[in-house]
């Protein structure tokens, strides 16, 4: 995150607006003072202050910034896909004040130093704050633990497998067993690898009209299961990465029940489209986990309305266009979704499956207690603040879009939710009226 | 929700309707499947003549881009093409460019600089002619030539040809596609084509580790007793079975299969007496059909090659038909504005 400029001595008052906390707070807001970066006084005291910067918000939301657990910010080593400066600002445009990074890099981040060059690299040219993730596993090869405690006190606020494998039930046991020693979360993305075989589409209707090679929705819930034994058996933290099947949901509510210590999340995407987005063979739409079938949507959309699911993610995966470029099976999977996030969670709103506070909690608070932060509107709390428009429109298309990957998910119709302007610690990262 | 049409069909149509590219049979209606088997049915008598040619695509560059390779559909559409009196290229892909590491899209964009006409395309991976159509050459006509496990929409025609050769019709017809299904290209395309032209079952018959997820869905019955399944069939259609099958775990044996899924003269036995045969071919004697079958009487398994060029005669005129109509009117459009 940059320091160069010194406007967090500078005193900031948002007037009007509506506040939405994401935790069962909403309020018209009078006035919301911010002073050293952090939320100084609301109502009629923040009024009285001699501010030296007012931002009028009738109209819109101010809601806590936005924390995202799984961003590819492409840094180091896929410079033609993105880097920390491109879509850390891309986020910002999104509405996120926090992204954790990715462990996926070339090279993989599994070791102190690269967790530095990371960090030194957000330091210097991202809006936002870096939070990166440390590979579980050296080289994320999936054989041998990685230096978890030098991670940690590099920086990486979790480990976690990226969307690789563990070789084994031994190898992960162990991971956790060592994770848990250093009090470390483990973010890990479900799959049995021998199930999902080279597949690369939801196994069901759509893969078996157009013979796409399936990965059975068993390679997502078998690997839950065994996570969740293991970290019941271990006392891990738990965190699962982009759930894609309404078992899987299950399965994690009754583990949640049993006082197992285990959170998840769930891409924006796996909330809006199913299967069917591939009945075009529509190389945008291979994600990974895959798009799976309506009742596993609706079901995913349940488990983040009902808290079960705690965050919903970008799962950012910037590409140059050459990667989509090709016939499906040969594309790399992943959507450049962040600066989609707001406008597609929207539409939930707008259908009436998720509320806004539901949404903003899954955008908010939700993620930010799966890595120890806070998240809030309060006196006291850090002014990360995401002010949006919850009826301006936009079009994602090249002129708009800051992320290198034009890869959005939506393109070519009006979105509704603009983000006006995001504060970090009171600063702007994003500015629509300068953007 | 959907990010576009999400219709894969709206490709390969032009705006009245007629056909430009051939991808697959997915939204081609009973009419345009009549009209092909119509066409190629005038065709035949082409194809009986001393002089086998007709001028529809004269001067025309038809290019054949095989990224998978097969001499015989390969032959059929060269064949077909010089038929048309079409000029014919042959690429043999995956021994050439995409080996010396240029992509795909810029192996075809080359070709079409060079004025090609018209591709046809096979490749191993599902929907790689749908990726050229769409976002390649798609001033080119595109004809599927069999993509990965997706799609074979002219072998599967002229195996409806053949089948209305010797049934004249589809109603009430009881046919039985057998084999491996889940690998198959040609088993999906003929349960379509079944479907739009109204045969009144499509079953298939294969082991579980054989079929996709859902089968049923594409519109067929599923029996795993071949025995059974036999049981008033007017067609039985037999898969080719790869011998890789056996390495990955789906198949015990080639003998166990020849056992339980091979076609003898003991299960045909079993269905109605006038019931044909049939096969995508290459054929592996005693693995899927016993000898005796293949060359018996109720075998048309030749009647199938030679209709592989009629329908492929008539696929590739009404394509590039659609495809003249397309650039006129795009011509038009552009000359008002």
């Amino acid at each position: 995150m940059s320091h160069t400029s010194n406007q967090s001595s500078t005193l900031l008052l948002i007037t009007g607006g509506r506040l939405v906390d994401g935790q069962g707070g909403e309020a018209d807001n009078d006035a919301l003072l911010i002073r050293d970066g952090r939320i100084a006084a609301t109502g009629s005291q923040a009024r009285s202050a001699d501010v030296d910067d007012t931002i009028n918000a009738d109209g819109w939301v101010i809601a806590p910034g936005f924390v995202d657990l799984c961003c590819n910010l492409r840094e180091p080593g896929n410079g033609q896909k993105g880097n920390i400066a491109s879509e850390t600002r891309a986020a910002a445009h999104g509405g996120f004040t926090t992204v954790c990074a990715s462990p996926e890099t070339s090279p993989v981040n599994d070791s102190g130093a690269v967790t530095h060059l990371i960090r030194d690299v957000a330091a210097s040219r991202s809006p936002i704050r870096v939070l990166p993730i440390g590979a579980i596993t050296r080289g994320l090869e999936g054989d041998l633990l990685s230096d978890m405690a030098g991670l940690r006190n590099a920086g990486c606020v979790a480990v976690g497998n990226g969307s690789r494998g563990v070789r084994n039930a031994r190898i992960l046991r162990r991971c956790m067993a060592y994770a848990q020693t250093f009090g470390l979360t483990v973010m890990f993305s479900p799959e049995n690898q021998a199930l999902a075989a080279d597949g690369y589409a939801h196994d069901g209707l759509v893969t078996s009209r157009l013979g796409l090679l399936g990965i059975p929705e068993v390679a997502e819930t078998a690997a839950v299961m065994e996570m969740l034994l293991l970290a019941e058996e271990t006392g891990v933290r738990l965190h699962l990465s982009q759930l894609s099947c309404a078992r899987s949901v299950e399965m994690l509510a009754e583990a949640q029940q049993r006082g197992i210590k285990v959170t998840a999340d769930v891409a924006i995407h796996q909330l809006l489209f199913t299967e069917d987005a591939l009945a075009g063979f529509d190389s945008r739409f291979h994600v990974r986990p895959p798009l799976r079938s309506e009742s596993d949507r609706r079901a995913l959309v349940a488990g983040v309305r009902e808290g079960v699911i705690a965050a919903i993610v970008s799962q950012h995966q910037p590409h140059d266009t050459a990667a989509k470029q090709a016939p499906l099976a040969a594309t790399e999977p992943g959507l450049s979704t962040i600066e989609s996030v707001l406008s597609l969670g929207l539409e939930l709103v707008d259908r009436d499956e998720l509320s806004l506070t539901d949404l903003v909690r899954a955008l908010t608070s939700g993620p930010a207690s799966v890595i120890g932060r806070t998240s809030g509107l309060a006196e006291g709390d850090m002014a990360d603040l995401c002010l949006f428009d919850p009826t301006g429109t936009w079009v994602a298309d090249d002129r708009t879009l800051v992320s290198a990957g034009r890869h959005a998910p939506v393109t070519g119709r009006e979105l509704t939710g603009v983000v006006r302007m995001t504060l970090v610690e009171g600063r702007k990262a994003w500015d629509a009226l300068q953007a | 929700m959907t990010a576009h049409d999400p219709s894969p069909h709206h490709l390969q149509l032009t705006r009245d309707g007629q056909l430009r590219h051939f991808l697959t049979l997915d939204g081609l209606d009973r009419d345009l499947l009549t009209d092909i088997l119509d066409t190629a049915d005038s065709f035949i008598e082409v194809g009986e003549r001393t002089i086998k040619k007709v001028p529809l695509l004269r001067g025309r560059t038809v290019v054949n881009l095989f990224f998978e390779s097969s001499t015989r559909t390969r032959s059929t559409f060269e064949l077909a093409a010089k038929r048309l009196s079409a000029d014919v290229l042959n690429l043999d892909i995956s021994t050439s460019a995409t080996s010396k590491g240029e992509s795909l899209s810029d192996t075809l964009l080359n070709l079409e600089a060079m004025a090609s006409d018209m591709f046809v395309v096979r490749h191993s991976q599902s929907g790689a002619p749908h990726f050229i159509a769409e976002s390649v050459t798609p001033g080119v006509a595109i004809i599927n030539a069999g993509d990965g496990r997706h799609a074979h929409p002219t072998q599967a025609m002229l195996d409806m040809l053949t089948i209305r050769q010797h049934k004249q019709r589809f109603e009430g017809l009881k046919v039985a596609i057998v084999g491996d299904v889940l690998h198959s290209r040609v088993a999906r395309s003929q349960i379509r084509a079944l479907n739009v032209l109204g045969a009144e079952e499509v079953r298939v018959i294969a082991p579980g580790t054989l079929l996709p997820k859902d089968v049923e869905s594409l519109g067929c019955t599923v029996e795993y007793d071949m025995e059974k399944g036999m049981k008033d069939l007017d067609v039985v259609i037999m898969l080719r079975l790869q011998k890789e099958r056996m390495e990955g775990a789906l198949l015990p044996s080639e003998r166990e299969f020849y056992r339980l899924y091979g076609l003898n003269r003991e299960k045909l036995a079993l269905a109605h007496p006038e019931c044909i045969v049939m096969h995508p071919g290459p054929i592996n004697r005693g693995v899927e059909i016993e000898s005796a079958v293949a060359d018996g009487p109720q075998s048309v398994i030749l009647n199938q090659v030679t209709n592989g060029i009629a329908i492929r005669m008539a696929v590739m005129s009404m394509a590039m038909g659609g495809q003249v109509a397309e650039r006129q009117r795009q011509q038009a459009k552009g000359a008002k504005a």
